[in-house]
């Protein structure tokens, strides 16, 4: 049995979840410019929601296979987030569009809290367990045990990045959304609905939020009210540290994350002689954020961009 | 009236309240309770005062007689919201009130910033479930309790992880909080003294959820058994993902996870786990079976802690009938020398005011359900 191949495995796993959550911010942020806070919150909903629609199904059908009602749990989660994206966009960005950076900043961080007291009032402060209806089996790859939901949440992010890869740059959406992150002026005078362009970029991020929301809450057995904050920080870290705005750095960035990460906490109590313990993983990651950033400020993928006069 | 007049009036008020009203031809002497009656903890907040006020009403009824004249007991129940800011609060307003005693908080966090206010004012406090240390390692005289400290569970954690389990290589996992660091520090001093070996100590936070490059570790380490200081959201998870990453190690916790909610969140990955909490479980104590009739006739369904919070209270009323005051400072010369059994058991104070030989008992998830195994004295 392989330590460091396991520790490979823990951290691509939970790099795979920050990578999904961290194109979301990136794809708003490649069009805008703008730092949705909220993002992470969206993740929370997204859970939530999917574990109360599932939890409803196994009262009326205990019988149901596990996997039927985790779909019928994402099919009822990524539209009400697709809508709650489309809403934030509406009501709190979309108002402060031609206002100082920092005005839409705070309404995210606003939205963000409003949303973490709503879903607390809904499904309480308590930790919600998710049901044990998927496959627990475990393999043996390369001397570390993998479980399938983990090889499908890889899977899946890299899966995500291909698909919105190809979206930006092979289709007429995409070259509308391109057109619109170079300037929304001149996009709007060549006749692209800028409006409609940007909702658009929420409402699919939005959908892959709920996504890694019900994943998340698979994977580790639970969910609660304050999910979002951690998981949207570190998310956002993962697209900075990949290069905001480019949608194969938050993948790279993301799964950096997670390997430092699980590197850091299983080796740094045994490099250190004990010195530092694992609970000193976070600040293992932010150090090499910092370090990567003093030297590369745009990040490991991301292009410098020139101030426009 | 001007606010200086009513300010005195309402002072003048409240001494009176102290020195006791006569209505009924009894004197009253007021008695606190504290714990919260608001928030998430709200049914062992309430379920604690209705173990005090269970005691108060069977004392009334049979009636009382201090300095030769009758007295009726009066409960004012507070809540604290299991926040350390409102307990402050609450305690002074019960000094202000003229209590005879305090029996609370429920919370160790609670307890302790209360128990300075007692204190200064020469109030006596009997916790009738709070378990740090530190609660009665401040060097104050007023505080006492009737349940077994973190580091009597600590101890007995240690003992039946070496002497029981035959744990060769234990890993202990602590979340950094002041009931994990020190509960976690307690067991390895345990593990060491019995004999065994402490192989790795890991650590991780209250809000974390993901313990795999940890447990990575510790399986490298091949340890057979797995401490965690911490509450259930942590150790549900953990619980899984020792099973997901294969380990062999058994999972041995305390009172944080000895509840509902880890068999939930840790699913068909809870069963065997092991863990411990204070006092005996209720079937066992030498008057449960007797009290949880006559708690059930009033107030339905015991949650946890209602017979150390019923104790507490005749362990307080008794020290006054010996002292035959409700002065506090008689009252406390006589509650350091109880020797009282109780529904929970025997409870006799040490110097500091914790129950001597508090027991700890260990239980196991058998099909989904805690079941006892053993008792630690």
């Amino acid at each position: 049995m392989d330590i460091f191949a396991q520790q490979i495995v823990n951290g691509l796993v939970l790099g795979s979840i920050y990578a999904l959550v961290a194109l979301g911010y990136t794809m708003v942020y490649g069009i805008l410019e703008l730092i949705n806070f909220a993002h992470g919150e969206v993740t929370m909903v997204g859970a939530l929601i999917a574990l109360a629609v599932i939890g409803a199904l196994l009262g009326v059908a205990p019988d149901l296979p596990g996997i039927l009602a985790v779909i019928a749990g994402a099919l009822v989660a990524i539209p009400a987030c697709m809508l709650l994206g489309y809403t934030i966009e509406r009501v709190a960005y979309r108002p402060l569009r031609q206002a100082p950076r920092l005005a839409p900043l705070i309404t995210a961080i606003g939205v963000s809290i409003i949303l973490q007291n709503v879903a607390m009032l809904i499904w309480g402060r308590q930790y919600i367990a998710f049901p044990p209806i998927l496959p627990q089996a475990t393999f043996q790859i390369a001397g570390a045990q993998v479980s399938a939901l983990q090889i499908f949440i890889v899977l899946l992010s890299g899966v995500a990045m291909a698909g919105l890869w190809f979206m930006v740059q092979r289709t007429r959406l995409g070259r509308a959304m391109r057109a619109c992150g170079e300037s929304r002026e001149t996009a709007s005078l060549m006749g692209i609905d800028v409006n409609r362009i940007i909702s658009t970029a929420f409402i699919i991020g939005s959908a892959l939020a709920a996504i890694a929301g019900l994943m998340v809450s698979a994977y580790y057995g639970l969910a609660h009210y304050y999910m979002g904050f951690m998981l949207g920080l570190k998310a956002f870290s993962a697209a900075v540290l990949g290069g905001i705005g480019n949608l194969g750095g938050a993948v790279l960035g993301g799964l950096l994350l997670g390997v430092i990460e699980a590197l850091g906490a299983g080796y740094i109590g045994d490099i250190t002689g004990g010195f530092l313990g694992s609970h000193y993983q976070d600040v293992f990651a932010f150090l090499v954020l910092i370090a990567v950033l003093v030297f590369r400020p745009s990040g490991l993928l991301g292009e410098r961009v020139a101030q426009r006069a | 009236m001007s606010l200086r007049t009513w300010g005195w009036s309402v002072l003048a008020l409240a001494l009176l309240a102290g020195c006791g009203q006569k209505d009924d031809g009894k004197t009253v002497v007021k008695i606190g309770s504290v714990a919260p009656l608001t928030g998430a903890q709200t049914h062992i907040g309430k379920d604690n005062e209705n173990g005090a006020r269970l005691a108060l009403d069977e004392i009334n009824a049979a009636g009382l007689t201090l300095g030769g004249k009758p007295v009726r007991l009066e409960l004012i129940a507070e809540d604290d919201g299991a926040e350390p800011k409102t307990a402050t609060i609450v305690a002074q307003k019960l000094v202000d009130t003229g209590v005879a005693g305090v029996i609370g908080h429920l919370n160790s966090g609670t307890s302790i910033p209360a128990s300075k206010l007692y204190h200064d004012a020469g109030i006596p406090q009997i916790s009738p479930s709070a378990t740090a240390v530190k609660y009665t390692a401040q060097g104050f005289k007023t505080a006492f309790r009737v349940m077994a400290n973190d580091a009597q569970q600590g101890a007995a954690l240690g003992q039946f992880a070496v002497k029981t389990l035959k744990a060769q290589k234990i890993a202990i996992i602590d979340d950094r909080s002041a009931y994990g660091q020190g509960l976690a520090d307690e067991v390895e001093k345990a593990v060491k003294a019995a004999g065994g070996t402490i192989i790795d100590r890991q650590y991780t936070n209250d809000k974390a959820t993901d313990f795999a490059a940890i447990l990575t570790v510790i399986k490298g380490k091949n340890a057979d058994l797995i401490v965690f200081a911490g509450m259930d959201p942590q150790g549900g998870p953990m619980a899984k993902q020792i099973k997901s990453l294969g380990l062999k190690a058994r999972l041995l916790g305390a009172d944080g996870i000895q509840n509902g909610n880890f068999i939930k969140l840790a699913g068909a990955d809870a069963e065997g786990a092991i863990a411990s909490s204070p006092g005996l479980p209720l079937e066992k104590m030498p008057g449960g079976p007797n009290f949880k009739q006559r708690f059930n006739a009033k107030y339905g369904e015991i949650q946890v802690y209602a017979p150390y919070a019923y104790d507490a209270m005749q362990v307080f009323v008794a020290a006054m009938k010996r002292a035959d005051s409700a002065d506090p400072k008689m009252i406390l010369a006589e509650l350091a020398k109880t020797d009282h059994t109780g529904v929970t058991g025997q409870i006799r104070f040490d110097a500091k005011g914790d129950t001597v030989g508090g027991a700890v008992t260990l239980y196991q998830v058998k099909n989904g359900a805690w079941v006892p195994l053993e008792t630690i004295q």
